[in-house]
């Protein structure tokens, strides 16, 4: 029966989010804006972007329990090949896209293939160092491809006129949110068919899947490249909505932004994920504004300075998250429901 | 000729650096199982603290202002290491990714912070004479600085092998390295050898702040961050737990960084530390001294 409500919860939620940019709706405190303005509808859709982004890290981290610190890479990718195609090639948007849909599907393939080979925190480490590596690349700017650390702009003519001007915003609402509910039902999918029921018997006890004549490795892979393939796909929707790459998001910082989100959501639950990449990116978008706030500004600095800094904030919430919530946010409302009395379970 | 030799001391002096950094993160690695990501963080604080500690003294003498600012930075680091280790891992021992996750909330928390309170930008760090002179080896003109900060982390090699291979808290170390389960089935508390060998890093990593902050001249929030990722490096490359290890990867890894980034190109060097990391992994996974604690 939960799956069925769970479904129509589902539908529910992803059809308010459809007819969303034809509500001109303002919510004061919660957005600038009323629904419909741009602004709204562009947070709004990076709030997707990194739910999506935030839920493809917990196929690999959550469900198959492999602490990769290099997931931020695939991410990139996504965001960085399309521009690359789009901006020095001239290639159409479909051929770039069909790039970037290749190499997203053979990088991290043949970066797990090399790092699976290892596991527990030194898997940790070298997820680290590939991604790192990719960051220093992409600082160089070879053969003046990336743009280095003034990130790649998408120019005028490279995208369609659709996806192009402030009027045409809903549009890339509607690809992160279409990348959002298609990584939500491909990693629902995933994670009740007969190989993600595996992966999760990895994350609690690996030697014992050996011991039932199963070769984890294949597993671990099949997770991994699924997870960085879903992760590029929201690299190219970020690169729609910010109109460029940066490179920021190569950096191993933001891969631990990832983890952040990740854990503040709920490690090893889908809808947990998501609700942690989507409140992340909103509260860091926020914070800023709030820390910019004249009541802010008005305070002494020993409490100005680490307000206004909103890694900060999340970083002690991510403290506390870890040390008394470790089920994150998801985990308070699946604790709702039991608390209540003479309710069937 | 000239020019090898300036890169070979630099390289020599940026793998101490490394060192330093990486020999806390390899025994905590060893003994804890914790992957601390906050290792960045003291190094970051302490040598902010040193900065200051510097600069509050100026107008005495310079040598009493640079050795002031290497003792704060060093305690700084060693106290924010153990007040880490009680506060935040204590509470977490029995959920190893929760270790390393609550490092990893400190680091961010931590570099945000610093950033907020001192901006990103890069301060000068004013240094006695002698630091800022160069000194003729072989007809190449090396900054003092390189042995300064050479000679620094030979004495502090030294002394952590002295301190493992030759003191009762060293032997227990080692002994919990090896197999924590049976030191403590032999009544001993390794509790305190954990926040022990906590601070034990957090010193080194101090140290190394100030150091970082003399071997380069300047003083940024950012710096930690990618000293932490080099360390992490040095530390799978030398061996998880291995103290010698550390110090040969570090050599290495400073070596490579800086004769590529010179003959290559810049950023070639960062990149074939990381192939070269790969590499060992797969031929070697325990890395090169891996198995042993000292």
């Amino acid at each position: 029966m939960r799956g069925r409500s769970a479904l129509v919860a589902g539908v529910l939620i992803a059809f308010v989010a459809l007819v969303l940019p034809f509500v001109h709706v303002t919510l004061p405190v919660i957005f600038e804006g009323p629904l419909n303005s741009a602004g709204t509808l562009n947070l709004l859709g990076l709030c997707f972007v990194f739910g999506a982004l935030a839920l493809s890290y917990d196929l690999v981290f959550g469900f198959t329990g492999l602490l990769s610190f290099g997931h931020a890479l695939y991410f990139a990718t996504g965001a960085y090949v399309t521009a690359i195609a789009l901006v020095h090639w001239h290639w159409s948007l479909p051929q770039a896209l069909v790039l970037t849909a290749l190499v997203a599907l053979v990088l991290p393939l043949a970066l797990g293939a090399v790092c699976l080979r290892i596991q527990g925190i030194p898997f940790a480490m070298v997820t680290l160092a590939f991604a790192e590596a990719a960051s220093i690349l992409v600082l160089q700017n070879p053969f003046g491809l990336t743009g280095g650390e003034e990130g790649l702009a998408l120019g005028s003519g490279t995208l369609p006129a659709a996806l192009v001007g402030v009027s045409n915003t809903a549009n890339l609402y509607w690809i992160a949110a279409g990348w959002l509910a298609l990584t939500c039902a491909v990693g629902w999918w995933a994670v009740h068919s007969p190989p993600g029921r595996v992966w999760q018997a990895i994350r609690e006890n690996e030697r014992r899947v050996i011991a039932l004549g199963l070769n984890p490795y294949a597993y671990k892979l099949a997770s991994f490249v699924l997870s960085g393939f879903l992760a590029a796909g929201a690299g190219v929707a970020y690169l729609f909505l910010q109109g460029g790459a940066n490179p920021q998001i190569t950096t191993s910082s933001f891969t631990l932004v990832l983890l952040v989100m990740v854990v503040l959501g709920g490690v090893g639950t889908l809808w947990g994920a998501v609700l942690g990449g989507i409140v992340y990116e909103y509260l860091d978008f926020r914070l800023v504004e709030v820390s910019n706030a004249s009541l802010v500004q008005s305070l002494p600095p020993i409490l100005r300075v680490p307000l206004s800094e909103p890694l900060f904030i999340l970083g002690v919430l991510f403290i506390v998250l870890v040390l008394f919530l470790p089920e994150g946010l998801g985990g308070i409302f699946d604790r709702l429901p039991r608390r209540l009395p003479g309710r069937p379970s | 000729m000239s020019t090898l030799v300036l890169l070979l001391i630099t390289g020599l002096g940026l793998g101490a650096l490394y060192f330093l950094v990486a020999a806390g993160l390899s025994l905590i690695w060893g003994l804890m199982r914790v992957l601390n990501f906050a290792h960045g963080a003291f190094f970051t604080v302490a040598g902010y603290a040193g900065f200051f500690t510097s600069a509050a003294l100026s107008g005495t003498s310079p040598w009493l202002q640079w050795l002031a600012g290497l003792v704060v930075a060093t305690l700084t680091g060693g106290l924010f290491a153990a007040l880490t280790e009680i506060g935040l891992i204590q509470p977490l021992y029995r959920r190893p990714v929760g270790q390393v996750l609550v490092t990893v909330g400190l680091a961010l928390a931590t570099l945000a912070l610093v950033e907020g309170t001192f901006g990103s930008d890069p301060r000068q760090v004013a240094l006695p004479a002698w630091l800022m002179a160069t000194s003729n080896v072989l007809g190449a003109a090396i900054p003092n600085t390189r042995f300064a900060v050479l000679l620094i982390a030979l004495l502090v090699l030294a002394g952590l092998l002295f301190f493992l291979r030759r003191t009762r808290y060293g032997l227990i170390i080692r002994a919990g390295v090896e197999n924590r389960a049976m030191v403590s089935a032999l009544g001993i508390d390794v509790q305190r050898a954990f926040t022990l060998v906590f601070t034990i890093g957090g010193l080194a990593a101090g140290l190394a702040g100030f150091l970082g902050a003399t071997y380069y001249g300047t003083i940024d929030p950012s710096r930690g961050t990618s000293m932490l990722i080099s360390a992490f490096i040095v530390v799978v490359i030398g061996g998880l737990g291995s103290i010698t290890g550390s110090a040969i990867a570090a050599v290495i890894v400073g070596l490579l960084q800086q004769f590529l980034n010179f003959y290559a190109a810049a950023g070639v060097g960062d990149f074939a530390v990381v192939l070269l990391l790969a590499a060992v992994l797969l031929l070697r996974p325990g890395g090169l001294m891996g198995g042993s604690s000292s």
